[in-house]
Formats: C-alpha cells, structure tokens, sequence
C-alpha cells in the first residue's frame, strides 16, 4: 500500500473509530480535550529519574484502552514516527550520565539509562493518549470544543476544511501517483525532471477546487463563520469524569 | 523535525505556545483586514494540497534517497504569510492527531519551528525582497531554496534549544547542534529544489497565483501588431535609407577591382555574355536601382520598395507553397 492510499485508510479508520456507540465518545469532546492535555502535561513534568512515577501514569492510557474497548495494536503503529526521534534524544543519556545507582547482577544500572527509559515511556504514553482523543473523538468535535474556549472561528474553520479535503487530495494525488508509477514502473520517487509539473498539476486543480467550494459555500449562505451543527452541553458524567481524572492524575502525581 | 510531548517540559511548551498563539493572532487580524472571503476556504483546500504533496516521494538524483515539499515556503509564496501560517497551524494540528506526527503539548513549539521560520523569515527575508517585484524564474528559484534552507536551519536550532532547555537530552548542545544543522541543510536543499520546481510550474503557468508577484512577463505581440511594425521597418529601410546607400563597391567588386583595374568584367564582348546584358537591358524596369534615363532620388527609393515588395511576395509564395504540399501530404 502507498504512503498516500495508505494516509487516506488511517482516516478513515480513525473516522469509523470516533463513530462508535462507546460510552466513552459520548464524553463531551472539551472534557476529553482537557483530561488529554492535563495528562500529557502530567507525564512530561516527572523528574526524568521518576522511574517509578512515570510507570504509574501508564494507569491512563490502560484504563481508556480497556473500558473504551479501543484497539492497543493499532495505538502501537502509531508510535513508530515519534520513536526514532525519542530514542536518538535518548541514547546518549547512558552515555554522558553514568552515575551507578544500582545493581543487577553484573549490570550497573545508571541514571543515564534511568533517564532513557524515562523519556521513551513519556513518549509512548503521550503518543497514546493523543490516540486515545482522537479514537473517541471526531475531529469536527475537537474544533467544536476548540471554539468553546474561544480560538478564533477563521483558524477552525480553516483546519475544518483542511481535514475535510485531505481524503479528497489523497485520493485524487494517490491517482496522479499510480498513473505515473504505471508510466515510470520500478522507479523509486518521481523523477527530478517532473517535480514542477506533477505537484504544480495537482496544485492547479486544488486551486480551482477552492473556486469551487467557495462558490457552493457561498450558494449555502457562507459569510465568514462556520456554524456547527451538534452542539452539545455537559452532562454531569462529563463533569464526573474530569473530576475523576484530575484528582487520579494529582494524586499519581503528587500524593504517592 | 516533528517534536513528540516527551522531547519538551511543560513550561518550555507554554512558552512555545504562548509565541506561536501571538504570531497567529497577528496573522488572524491582518487576514480578517485582506477581507476577502474566498481566503478562508482557499486556505482550507491549500492546507489539504500540502498535506497530500508532503506524502509524495521525489527522488532526489544521483543518491537513491527521496524528500519532500516544504509546505511553509510553497504556502507563503502563494496565500502571503499570515494566510500560509494559519494553514500551517491546521496541517500540523492534523498531523498530530490523526498521525501522532509531533505531539499535542509540543504543538507551539513545532507550529514555531515549522510554520513561523517558513511562512514569516521565508516571506520577509527571501521571498518579498526576490520575488515579489519582478519576479523571474531565476529569482523564485533563488527564494525558494533560500528560504527552504534558511527556515529549516532555524527551525533544527530552535528544536535543539527547545530540547536543551526542557532538560531533556544529556547531549552537550554544541554536539546536538552540530548534528542537527547539516543534515537539515540537505534536506533544506533538497525541499528547497521541489518547492523552487512547482513555484516556477505555477509561475509559467498561472502567475498570478503568486502572492504579490509583479510577474512582467512579456505578452506574445499580436500578427496584426507584427506585421504593422514589420511593415513601417520595410517602408523606412527600402524608402529611405536606401538613399544613403554607399556608393562604393561592394566586397565581391573590390575583389575584382584588385584584380583587373575594374568592378566591370570585360566579358560583354563575348556573345552569350553580350546576349545575356541585352535581354537584361530590356527587362529591369529599374536598372541600377533608378528609373531608366533618370538618376534622381525618387527612383532609389521606389527600387528600393519595390524590390521589397517583390522579395516579399516570392518568399510568401514559396511558403505557402511548401506549407500546402506538406498539408496535402498529411492528409493522404
């Protein structure tokens, strides 16, 4: 599968994923925005030699895994972009930090290794708890809630409309791909000498696409905002919820 | 150049935050002042092209190796640089949640390192300056990979900084800089040269979509337009310059001057030579470029026209037809 048909099947299989009937996609999209970011901040602020205490924020992502009834392989597939990064930041800790602070066996374990398994784990954990947002909440939930705390209606209208043309360009850039893979066979990448006219042709016909989405937009009534359709108030299990986890964060946190 | 949450503390990423929330609520202000409403949903289509064009390969000559567009400077070349910001900030939010491409936390700090230094130095710095007044596909080029390179190395030493700063890597910063900063320079290069090919596709083809691009290029003159001017060429040469003709000889008649004494060849005597000045004699209707027994300017400049004329219509005719012997042979 290309890179791109395979992009257009990821969204689309995070799209089928947001659209379950789970209790936990009926949580209002702020409150999981909010526990998502309280969370990240949470894991990214343990000491780096908090072996222990990061190890105990996993209880997180586990509890949404399970009672979310969310797929942990496919979680997995998603943490390979941010993993090389993670581990070339990461692996020179062992060796610039060599202080011993325990044994086992014949290994001496070093604060440069304690440090290193820290920061690969804060990265799995965040990679899944932005995962775990995005498997239970659409992305036209997330603008909306984006716009509850007041960011400007012209950015989310605009990245609304970014992620509702991207399967459409994926598609339509997938097929100017396959045309010429079927013309250039055995070819790795498109040749240096159609870069301009292959991405300068598919950019021609976006262009005219958002001619043409601005003049169905404008036959709709559009004059600048974007309305959203499902707007919902917080429930009291919204209220539970961001309840719970603020105080099992603080407490994992602080307390223990 | 994605960073991931666990790469930045907290207040590192608030920082980060707080600077790319000021660069777009700048950019939103002087976007809502354009006031143009097709800028928006534009913005929308542009930020899912970059989105699909950053997924194509481009094989990158001679290494066997590929790289893609840079997204900030292709975007700020054609919607301006607060338009091409605001895109950018909905392409990474895009990227992170649905790829796990940089994280959420890390969000200001990757919207700064990859958005601000492309759309803003790379228009102010590079594109404005080069491009934006006479634009040619010399100078796109030129802004292009400039723009690509000096964005991306800012972006690698602002990802150094942020890591150093968070506290993260025990990398000394001179190593984690000293490895950063060449391998973004190749791939600066390289994004530099794809985003320079589809500027300079757009430039040939539709220039008007550059943002604020002077293009001067050159209209193709009209037949009509041609031909008037051709023809006001030809009246002035054959009419009136052809008065100032020099009257001595030629290269061939000095030649011969050298030679004999004479530009005349003394051949005239012979018969087919005396035959052939003869029938000449009564045919040129303009001997020596004036009329017969009449030495007086009108008839140089008449010769001269209608020599003109006459070289004219024997090369049209010829054209014509060569060119509907070639049609004939076509269609059988």
């Amino acid at each position: 599968m290309s890179k791109l048909s395979g992009a257009y099947y990821e969204i689309h299989h995070m799209e089928q994923l947001a659209d379950r009937d789970q209790w936990v996609n009926h949580i209002h999209p702020l409150v999981k925005l909010v526990v998502t970011v309280f969370y990240i901040a949470t894991v990214v602020s343990v000491n780096k030699y908090d072996l222990a205490r990061v190890l105990i924020l996993g209880v997180y992502p586990i509890a949404v895994f399970i009672l979310g009834e969310i797929s942990f392989t496919d979680s997995v597939r998603r943490v390979r972009l941010i993993l090389p990064l993670v581990c070339i930041v990461g692996i020179f800790n062992p060796l610039f930090d060599r202080q011993v602070v325990a044994h086992i066996g014949n290994i001496s374990i070093t604060t440069g290794m304690i440090s290193m398994v820290t920061l690969i784990l804060k990265g799995v954990y965040t990679v899944f708890a932005t995962y775990l947002l995005i498997a239970a909440t659409t992305i036209e939930k997330i603008c909306y809630a984006m716009r509850l705390v007041h960011l400007p209606g012209i950015l989310v209208t605009q990245i609304l409309l970014t992620y509702r043309y991207i399967s459409v360009l994926l598609k339509e850039a997938n097929t100017i791909m396959q045309a010429y893979s079927l013309r250039a066979p055995h070819q790795k990448g498109v040749h240096f000498k159609v870069w301009g006219s292959l991405i300068g042709q598919l950019l021609l016909r976006s262009i005219d696409r958002a001619d043409n989405v601005y003049a169905s937009m404008s036959l709709r009534g559009y004059n600048g905002e974007f309305h959203g359709a499902g707007q919902e108030k917080c429930k009291g299990s919204d209220y539970g919820y961001l309840l719970i986890w603020a105080a099992v964060l603080v407490i994992l946190r602080y307390v223990i | 150049m994605h960073m991931a949450d666990a790469l930045i503390s907290p207040a590192v990423a608030g920082t980060m935050y707080v600077c790319s929330a000021v660069a777009a609520g700048y950019s939103i202000k002087k976007v809502r002042l354009e006031a143009d409403p097709k800028k928006v949903p534009v913005m929308g289509v542009m930020g899912a092209f970059v989105f699909a064009a950053q997924m194509i390969n481009f094989t990158i000559p001679g290494t066997g190796s590929s790289g893609h567009l840079c997204g900030g400077m292709l975007l700020t070349a054609l919607l301006g640089p607060y338009a091409a910001f605001l895109t950018m900030i909905g392409v990474l939010l895009i990227q992170c949640l649905m790829f796990a491409d940089g994280g959420l936390l890390a969000l200001g700090a990757n919207v700064w390192n990859m958005a601000f230094y492309g759309c803003f130095l790379g228009y102010f710095l590079l594109w404005k300056p080069m491009a934006s007044k006479n634009a040619s596909r010399g100078r796109i080029i030129a802004a292009s990979i400039l723009g690509s390179v000096i964005s991306l190395q800012f972006g690698a030493f602002s990802v150094s900084a942020e890591t150093l700063l968070s506290g993260i890597t025990e990398l000394p910063f001179i190593a984690f800089v000293g490895t950063m900063q060449p391998i973004h320079l190749a791939i600066g290069l390289v994004e530099g040269l794809i985003t320079a090919a589809v500027l300079v596709f757009v430039y040939e083809s539709r220039p008007e979509m550059l943002y604020q691009a002077q293009t001067q290029k050159k209209d193709r003159m009209s037949l009509k337009k041609t031909l008037v001017i051709l023809s006001a060429c030809f009246v002035v040469t054959a009419g009136v310059v052809s008065l100032f003709a020099s009257s001595h000889p030629d290269g061939l008649e000095w030649s011969i001057e050298r030679i004999t004494g004479s530009t005349e060849l003394d051949a005239a005597q012979q018969s087919v030579y005396h035959t052939s000045e003869k029938v000449q004699e009564h045919t040129a209707i303009l001997p020596d470029y004036a009329f017969k027994g009449d030495d007086s300017v009108l008839g140089t400049s008449v010769s001269g026209l209608v020599g003109s004329v006459v070289v004219l219509a024997v090369c049209a005719g010829a054209c014509w037809i060569f060119t509907n012997n070639k049609r004939k042979k076509a269609k059988v």
